[in-house]
C-alpha cells in the first residue's frame, strides 16, 4: 500500500458528488470559502488580463524612442495603473483567493473562521476595482507612479489621485480582513490531532504572510488617510512648501509596500512547497526550515523598508542598517531555494504543466533576487537608482516568481476544484511561452538600467532602441502566452476528463475528498494516516495493514502519526507519554 | 396514497442540505480572537500616525512651530480622567454579566456610554475654543487628525455600547454563557483608552 492509498482508505470520500453548486452563487454574496475563493481567482486574473494590455500599452510606447504612441501624460497614467492594479488587484488578491480555497481543506476544516467577514473581504475588490479603472473614464486617471509619493502627487490631478488613495485604502481594508481569517482559522480550527508541523507548507506560509499584512498594511492606510488630508483639505503633512517632509510619507509607505513584497512573494513559496514534493514523489526537504525560514522573512520584512531611500537623503547609518538587514534576508529565502533543489534532487519527476511551472519559478526567482541583493548594497544602488534594472529586478521577482507560482498552483490545483484535468500539451505550450517572453522581455532590461535608461519617462535615448525593441517583442509574446491558457482553462472546466479524487496522489487532506469537494468539504473529520509529505516512504512490510476508519470516536485512536494504536509511534507527538521518550 | 409516497433519495438530500446550513453555525466561537487581531492592526494604524508626527517633531527646528498657542491643560486633563476611569466602569458590566447581572450590568453600560459621551462633547468644546485650525501649521494640522481620528474611535465605541444596550432590552440574549457582544465593546473600549493615553502624552505633555 502506498502512502498516498493509506492516507486515502483512512479518509473514505463520499460516492455521490453533492459539491456542485449553481452557477448563480459565483456571483453572490456567498459564504462558502470554496466559493469565495473562485471568486478571488477568477476576479483577480481578469485584472491580470487588464493590467497586462496596460504593460502592453506602455511597451508599445517604449518601442520607440519617442512619443509616437500615447502622450507623456497618458503614458504617466498607463504605467500607474499597471502596477496600481499588479500589485493590489492581482497578485496580492490570488494569493487571498488560494488561501481562501484551500487552508480549510488542508487542515480538514468545514469553513473559513469567519465565513461573513471572508465574504465581505472579497466584494470590496470588485467595486475598488472598478473605481480604479472609472478613474480612465473620468479624464483624470492617477499617474503619479504606484508609490504616489508627494509632492509629486499632490500637484498631477486632484480627482485622479484621490480615486487611487480610496480604491487601495478599500483593497488594504479587504486585504487586512483576509488576514485576520486567515491567522484564526490556521490557528484555532485544525483538525484535532493535526500538530503545527503536520501542517502543510502553504498554512506556515499564509501565516507568515497574514502577519505581515496584519502589522504593515495598517500603516499605509495611515499614509494614505494623512496624504487624502493634504490632498483635499489643505493640511501639508507631506507638502514642503507648509513645512511638511515627503520623506516621511516615504518612510510610511514603505514601512508597508516593501513588507508587501513579500505578502506578494510568500503565498506563493507556500504554493511551490505543496507543488515539488508532490511531482517529484518525494517528502519535503527541510520541512522546519522551510516553516520557519517564512516566518523569518516575514520578520526581516518589516524592517528593511529603507532600502528603497537610498537615495533620499537618509542618514548613513541608516543607510548602513537597512543594508545588512535586506541582505540578512537572502539567507532564509536561500534556505528555501536550496530545500526545493534538494526535493526535487533525484526524485521520480513529473513534468506535468504544474511541475515545470514550479521549477520555473525556482529558476527565474532566483535571478531576480540576486539581483535584490545586488540592489541592497548601497554603492550599487545609488547607480542603478531609478533606472531599468529596478524594473528588471522586480519583473524577475514578480512576474518570474509570483505569476509563475500562480499559474503552478492553478494547474495543480485546477482538478480540484473543477473536478477536471487541464489539457496538458497546451499547459506545456503556455509555459514555453511564458518562459521565453518574460526572459525575452525582462532579461535586457538589466543591460538597458545598467546603460542608465531610466524608468518611467515615455522618451529615451535612441541608443536604447534596439533592447528596448526586443523588450517589447517580448511583451507581445506574454500577451499571446495567456490565450492557450486562457482557452484551455475554459474547455477544461466544460468538457476537460474527469480528474477523481486524487489525480496527482498526494497526501494533503485536500485531495482526501470529492473533487469538487463536498459543500462542507468533509463528510467525517478527516485523519491523518501519514505526513503531508510522506512521498515514496516504505511501510511495505505488512500489505494487510488495518487502517482504523476515520468513523473512530477519538481522533488519537484513529491512524496518524500520533495514534496509540501504531506501534511505533512518533516520539515527537505520541499519545502516549511512555512513547514520547 | 400516491401522492405521499416519499422518494427517500430526496430526503437524504434534504436532509443532507439541512445539516450542511447548521453546520456552519457550529463551530467555537472565535470572535474575541478576530477582534483582538482587528484590534492590533487598529493599532498599527495609530503606530503609523504617531510616528509620523514624532518624524515631523524632529525634523522641524522648533515644535510647536513658531506662532502655535499654548495648549490648555485643564479640559483634557479632566476628559482624559473621565476617559480612563470609563474603562473601569465597563469592566464592572463585564463582571456583572458573568454573574448574569444583567439589570447591573445595564446600568454600568450606561455610565459608561454617558462618561463616552461627556468626553466627546468635551472634546468638541475644546475644539470650538481652539485659536488654530486644520491648516494653521503642521501642529494643527496633526493636532486635528490625530484627535479627531481618536475621537472617530470613541464614536464607534459608544456606538458598539448603545448597540449592546438596546439588544440587553430582550431578556436573555445576554447571559453569563453568552456575552460575546459586552465583552467585545469592553475590549475596544479599552482600547481606545489606551490609545488616548499615548495620544495625550504625544501631543498635550511632550
Amino acid at each position: 500500500m502506498t502512502q498516498a492509498q493509506l492516507q486515502e482508505s483512512a479518509n473514505p470520500a463520499q460516492s455521490e458528488e453533492h459539491g456542485v453548486r449553481k452557477w448563480r452563487d459565483y456571483f453572490s454574496f456567498n459564504t462558502d470559502h470554496k466559493v469565495i475563493g473562485i471568486q478571488y481567482l477568477v476576479t483577480t486574473f481578469i485584472f491580470y488580463c487588464i493590467g497586462g494590455v496596460l504593460a502592453d500599452l506602455v511597451r508599445t510606447e517604449l518601442r520607440t524612442p519617442e512619443t509616437d504612441f500615447v502622450s507623456p501624460e497618458v503614458y504617466n497614467s498607463l504605467f500607474t495603473l499597471h502596477a496600481t492594479i499588479m500589485i493590489f488587484l492581482w497578485i496580492v488578491p490570488a494569493g487571498a483567493g488560494f488561501a481562501n480555497y484551500l487552508i480549510p481543506l488542508m487542515i480538514g476544516a468545514k469553513d473559513m473562521a469567519f465565513p461573513r467577514l471572508n465574504a465581505v473581504a472579497f466584494w470590496m475588490i470588485p467595486p475598488a476595482g472598478l473605481l480604479l479603472i472609472s478613474s480612465l473614464l473620468v479624464g483624470d486617471a492617477p499617474d503619479a507612479g504606484w508609490t504616489s509619493y508627494p509632492p509629486l502627487s499632490l500637484v498631477t490631478g486632484q480627482v485622479g489621485e484621490a480615486i487611487w488613495i480610496m480604491s487601495v485604502l478599500l483593497l488594504g481594508t479587504s486585504s487586512i480582513l483576509g488576514a485576520i481569517n486567515f491567522l484564526v482559522t490556521i490557528w484555532k480550527m485544525r483538525i484535532p490531532g493535526m500538530t503545527v508541523y503536520q501542517m502543510p507548507l502553504f498554512c506556515w506560509a499564509m501565516i507568515a504572510t497574514s502577519a505581515i499584512t496584519l502589522l504593515s498594511t495598517p500603516v499605509l492606510a495611515g499614509a494614505l488617510v494623512l496624504l487624502g488630508f493634504d490632498l483635499l483639505a489643505g493640511t501639508t503633512f507631506f507638502n514642503p512648501t507648509g513645512g511638511g517632509d515627503p520623506i516621511v510619507y516615504q518612510h510610511m509607505f514603505w514601512f508597508y509596500s516593501h513588507p508587501a513584497v513579500y505578502i506578494m512573494i510568500l503565498p506563493f513559496f507556500g504554493l511551490i512547497s505543496e507543488i515539488l514534493p508532490v511531482h517529484a514523489r518525494k517528502p519535503v526537504f527541510g520541512y522546519q526550515a522551510i516553516a520557519y525560514s517564512s516566518l523569518a522573512i516575514s520578520f526581516l520584512g518589516l524592517i528593511v523598508w529603507a532600502h528603497h531611500m537610498f537615495t533620499s537623503g537618509i542618514p548613513g547609518w541608516l543607510r548602513m542598517f537597512f543594508m545588512i538587514t535586506t541582505m540578512i534576508i537572502a539567507v532564509p529565502t536561500g534556505i528555501k531555494v536550496f530545500s526545493w533543489v534538494a526535493t526535487v534532487w533525484g526524485g521520480k519527476l513529473r513534468l506535468n504543466s504544474a511541475m515545470l511551472f514550479a521549477m520555473g519559478f525556482v529558476g527565474t526567482f532566483v535571478i531576480g533576487g540576486i539581483s535584490g541583493v545586488m540592489l541592497a548594497a548601497v554603492p550599487f544602488d545609488i547607480h542603478v537608482h531609478d533606472t531599468y534594472f529596478v524594473v528588471a529586478h522586480l519583473h524577475y521577482v514578480l512576474f518570474g516568481g509570483s505569476v509563475l507560482g500562480i499559474f503552478a498552483g492553478y494547474y495543480h490545483w485546477f482538478p480540484k476544484i473543477t473536478g477536471r484535468m487541464l489539457n496538458e500539451f497546451w499547459g506545456k505550450v503556455h509555459f514555453a511561452l511564458t518562459i521565453v517572453g518574460l526572459n525575452l522581455t525582462f532579461l535586457p532590461m538589466h543591460k538597458l538600467g545598467m546603460m542608465g535608461m531610466n524608468r518611467r519617462i515615455a522618451v529615451y535615448d535612441p541608443k536604447f532602441e534596439t533592447i528596448n525593441f526586443i523588450c517589447t517583442m517580448g511583451s507581445y509574446l506574454l500577451a499571446v502566452s495567456t490565450f492557450p491558457f486562457i482557452i484551455n482553462a475554459i474547455w477544461s472546466w466544460m468538457y476537460g476528463s474527469k480528474a477523481g479524487n486524487n489525480p496527482w496522489q498526494a497526501l494533503t487532506l485536500e485531495w482526501m475528498t470529492t473533487s469538487p469537494p463536498a459543500i462542507e468539504n468533509f463528510d467525517k473529520l478527516p485523519v491523518l494516516a501519514t505526513g503531508p509529505y510522506d512521498y515514496g516512504m516504505s511501510n511495505a512490510d505488512d500489505e494487510e495493514v488495518e487502517v482504523p476508519l476515520s468513523d473512530e470516536r477519538e481522533p488519537a485512536l484513529a491512524a496518524g502519526p500520533n495514534s496509540a494504536l501504531r506501534a511505533d509511534p512518533d516520539p515527537k507527538f505520541a499519545a502516549n507519554p511512555e512513547d514520547r521518550k | 396514497m400516491q401522492s405521499q409516497t416519499i422518494d427517500p433519495a430526496k430526503t437524504a438530500l434534504n436532509y443532507h442540505h439541512t445539516e450542511a446550513e447548521a453546520h456552519h453555525e457550529e463551530h467555537p466561537d472565535h470572535r474575541i480572537t478576530g477582534l483582538i487581531m482587528f484590534l492590533v492592526a487598529e493599532g498599527m494604524i495609530f503606530f503609523g500616525m504617531f510616528g509620523a508626527y514624532l518624524a515631523f517633531r524632529s525634523v522641524l527646528p522648533s515644535w510647536p512651530p513658531e506662532g502655535t498657542p499654548e495648549l490648555e491643560l485643564l479640559l483634557p486633563g479632566v476628559n482624559t480622567i473621565i476617559l480612563i476611569s470609563s474603562s473601569f466602569v465597563i469592566h464592572n458590566a463585564d463582571t456583572a454579566i458573568k454573574k448574569n447581572d444583567v439589570p447591573r450590568m445595564r446600568t454600568w453600560l450606561a455610565i459608561t456610554a454617558a462618561m463616552g459621551a461627556i468626553f466627546l462633547a468635551g472634546q468638541l468644546y475644546e475644539y470650538s475654543n481652539l485659536e488654530f485650525g486644520l491648516t494653521t501649521n503642521l501642529f494643527a494640522s496633526a493636532f486635528y487628525v490625530l484627535t479627531g481620528f481618536h475621537g472617530l474611535h470613541v464614536f464607534i465605541g459608544l456606538v458598539a455600547i448603545l448597540a449592546v444596550l438596546w439588544r440587553s432590552r430582550v431578556s436573555g440574549h445576554y447571559s453569563n454563557e453568552k456575552h460575546f457582544g459586552v465583552e467585545a465593546a469592553e475590549i475596544y473600549w479599552h482600547f481606545v483608552d489606551v490609545v488616548w493615553i499615548v495620544l495625550f502624552g504625544l501631543l498635550y505633555i511632550l
